[in-house]
């Protein structure tokens, strides 16, 4: 190695692999994604370009470095299946019965399931008023998608209606930061992606999802000790104006009491860019079930399933592949 | 000396080697003399910047409306603009400046074209200034580690450009042919960045990709910086001044070159976050990469502790070598916690921690910018002929920066642990693990407070050192332009 050109060489090759590796293979295997089907009947391209103001609000959030204490990426540890009745049937005590097999298991093979709240603890008094509360409720957790199909085979048999759902589970999803992990089709439309390394403040992957109100943000951006109790964000008041009131009251003006009230005849309202901001973080929602990563979507329940809708839950239930949950 | 005297003399069948004799010590410093003067000084007041900036950062910790009502100084803006000088206003322009100079010694050859690379490093710190401007002016790529917007990353490669085309004609000039470890190292080094910068300008900037890719290659940019650039250049500096100031040979060259292969070929590979939303290959790939570069550091390790032959007492000989053993007790340190990230169990806590700033900190800093201080304190008199004006200041400048290490990184690291193993428990609520981590981050403002009391006594000493001798060199000029002419001269 004492030649200029061989140690040149070493650092091409060196560099040319990692090169490849890390810059031109992710180009052509995610730089090249194109907007999917999200599973499900209802089924809708995925992504869509953020509307133009949340788009804007992006740029604020890189440009006052919000990246550097939230991150915007959550992951799960596995899949669960939990056995759902969307119809109790008319043979009530044979489906009761059957729940209650599934839940006590054999000697040698012992039970796969874990009674969900409406059942716990099993019993045919439980199981009967499990039957009797709303449906579509799930009633059953398993990690096992054989014992799973086998369940819904058994309760189908009983003239109840049953099938199993896909949740994705891990500690920030149950933290409320999302319902599956995020993947790298939910940021196939911004620039620059900011995925974030840091949780100074919580994940903000599914915030539009939790928090969808924009005065909300507003006033959590203005003064968030007000919203969050302990929360250590700084305030953000530069992206307000704090102005004398004309003739009326702007619609937009903040709500403040206390020590952060403006003085009489004053008002704070927002500025473009805080608006953009509430609207780019109600506009953070990676929730869409795909291919790459499945989960069943539930209706809420309403005050009468109709058909139409558990059927429609059915069929997203059989849409998506039978995933081998990690355990 | 040693470092030179032990390479065996040229050989016969090299004409180059045989045709120039080797070009003394002093008339090589001299040549170096100003774009040294200029990287360095400017260096050390990015140094006073980026610690104004950082504390500034840590102080927004102990009151969040703390300057609140300036868009610049929001916290979002001030932390990249107090990490961005460090990294591009401090480290790489010292190690442009120590790489250059071990070259020309090394080559025995003076620098070729000074004032072309004062001129770029010149050219570096405009961009580097109006890069930490756009950062504070809200103009932020946010991409983490290459923040700084477009404009001013053209001027910075421009000027890194210029600096390093005649850091590779002074490499092909050498008159000492057989090239030493450190030689290697700088050679691989002046390349590399160019490369990564452009690559993650290129894509990431001026023709951005789609979606998730920015992400994968924002992270290996940022990884090739802070672990190869910062690694190839360090280390260089660490076996090139170790053997020399403790005056005996460098343990072991293959050992050396061992370390340089692993350090190009997995080192490059790492930076890929354990869970990132990306197909799996790439973070196990980049996990492997990171793990094997465990051989490295143990070649590291092994390397200095036999040349030491087991003597570690030797690095408190002299200011210069404190810090260079502080840097390699560091860099181990930190090659270790980025391996021990690599591992699944122990990356799943760690990640989105304090932890991550800890460990990169400890790397850019505990090892490279202290190995660069080792270097500069051991240059500079050098370059003027003179002694640092305060020899004190220069042990108070290790013993503030070594404890302000240490109080940045542990609290750090130990409050990151902390945070993590909570965040992987649902139950606690998020705002009582944000209020869990407030403790340590208060105490690794007092490291701020020492790092940025360090910094001062660094920029004071240089400046000192610089400004006595260019007052020496005007009066001394004035008085030859003033002098009374012989009256002899005049006659004639």
């Amino acid at each position: 190695m004492n030649y200029g050109p061989l140690i040149f060489l070493a650092t091409f090759f060196a560099l040319s692999g990692s090169w490849c590796g890390f810059v031109l293979t992710p180009q052509l295997q995610i730089g090249r994604l194109q907007q999917t089907n999200t599973l499900g009947t209802a089924s809708t391209t995925y992504p869509v370009a953020r509307p133009g103001l949340a788009g804007q609000g992006l740029q604020v959030y890189r440009a006052n470095g919000c990246a550097c204490c939230h991150s915007q990426q959550v992951g799960q540890t596995g899949t669960i299946l939990e056995i759902s009745l969307t119809d109790a049937g008319t043979n009530q005590s044979s489906t009761i019965a059957a729940l209650l097999d599934l839940l006590k298991g054999t000697d040698d093979h012992p039970t796969a399931f874990v009674p969900l709240p409406p059942l716990e603890p099993a019993g045919s008094n439980a199981a009967a008023a499990a039957l009797q509360s709303k449906l579509p409720k799930a009633l059953l957790r398993t990690s096992d998608p054989a014992a799973a199909k086998a369940a819904v085979k058994t309760l189908n048999a009983t003239s109840a209606k049953a099938e199993f759902w896909v949740v994705p589970v891990g500690p920030d999803l149950s933290r409320g930061w999302g319902k599956r992990r995020t993947v790298a089709e939910d940021y196939l439309f911004d620039f620059p992606v900011m995925p974030g390394s840091q949780r100074v403040g919580p994940d903000l992957a599914n915030v539009g999802l939790r928090l969808p109100d924009t005065k909300w943000h507003l006033l959590h951006l203005y003064a968030p000790q007000l919203v969050v109790k302990g929360s250590t964000m700084p305030p953000y008041p530069f992206l307000f104006e704090k102005r004398k009131i004309e003739r009326r009251p702007s619609p937009e003006a903040l709500v403040l009491t206390g020590h952060l009230a403006p003085p009489a005849g004053y008002e704070v309202v927002p500025t473009p860019g805080a608006v953009a901001l509430a609207a780019y973080l109600t506009s953070l929602r990676a929730d869409a079930p795909l291919f790459v990563a499945p989960l069943t979507v539930a209706s809420a329940p309403t005050a009468a399933t109709t058909n139409s809708q558990a059927s429609s839950l059915a069929a997203s239930t059989n849409a998506v592949p039978a995933q081998t949950p990690a355990k | 000396m040693s470092v030179t005297s032990s390479t065996p003399p040229p050989s016969a069948a090299d004409p180059v080697g045989t045709a120039l004799s080797p070009i003394p010590p002093a008339q090589i410093d001299a040549s170096c003399r100003l774009p040294l003067v200029v990287l360095f000084l400017s260096g050390a007041v990015w140094l006073v910047i980026a610690s104004a900036f950082g504390l500034l950062a840590s102080i927004k910790f102990h009151a969040p409306g703390f300057l609140a009502d300036s868009a610049w100084l929001t916290y979002g803006r001030v932390r990249p603009a107090g990490l961005n000088s460090l990294l591009y206003g401090f480290c790489v322009q010292a190690g442009l400046g120590v790489g250059l100079w071990i070259l020309a010694r090394l080559g025995r050859t003076t620098l070729a074209k000074p004032g072309l690379v004062a001129f770029g490093a010149a050219c570096w710190n405009l961009g580097v200034t109006a890069g930490v401007l756009g950062i504070l002016a809200g103009g932020s790529t946010g991409f983490e580690n290459l923040e700084m917007p477009r404009y001013a990353a053209r001027v910075m490669l421009l000027g890194y450009l210029m600096v390093v085309l005649w850091g590779v004609v002074t490499f092909h000039r050498r008159r000492e042919r057989p090239a030493y470890v450190s030689q290697w190292f700088l050679f691989a080094a002046l390349f590399w960045f160019p490369w990564i910068y452009s690559t993650a300008n290129l894509l990431l900037l001026a023709f951005p990709v789609r979606g998730m890719a920015q992400a994968v290659i924002a992270w290996w940019y940022s990884d090739n910086l802070l672990v190869v650039w910062l690694g190839l250049v360090g280390l260089a500096t660490v076996f090139y001044f170790l053997p020399k100031l403790t005056r005996r040979e460098l343990y072991s060259r293959y050992l050396a070159l061992l370390t340089f292969w692993m350090l190009i070929l997995f080192g490059s590979w790492g930076g890929i976050p354990m869970s990132a939303p990306v197909p799996a290959w790439m973070p196990v790939l980049s996990a492997v990469a990171t793990v094997l570069t465990v051989i490295l550091v143990i070649a590291v390790a092994l390397n200095v502790h036999l040349t030491l032959e087991g003597r570690c007492s030797e690095f408190l000989a002299t200011p210069s070598l404190r810090f260079i053993g502080f840097a390699v007790l560091a860099f181990i340190v930190a090659a270790l916690m980025r391996i021990m990230n690599a591992v699944p169990e122990i990356g799943r806590v760690t990640e989105f921690t304090w932890f991550t700033p800890a460990r990169e900190f400890l790397n850019s800093y505990g090892f490279f910018a202290m190995a660069m201080f080792g270097a500069v304190y051991y240059i500079a008199p050098q370059l003027f002929g003179q002694r640092f004006p305060s020899a004190g200041l220069v042990r108070a400048h290790f013993w503030a920066a070594a404890a302000g290490v240490l109080l940045y990184v542990v609290p750090l690291g130990i409050g990151g642990i902390v945070q993590g193993l909570k965040l992987r428990q649902a139950g606690i609520a998020f705002t009582d693990i944000a209020q869990g981590t407030l403790p340590f981050l208060r105490v690794s403002t007092l490291g701020d407070v020492l790092i940025a009391l360090g910094h001062l006594m660094f920029l004071a000493n240089l400046a000192g050192l610089v400004v006595r001798f260019y007052r020496a060199l005007a009066v001394s000029a004035w008085a030859a332009a003033t002098a009374e002419v012989p009256i002899a001269e005049v006659n004639a």
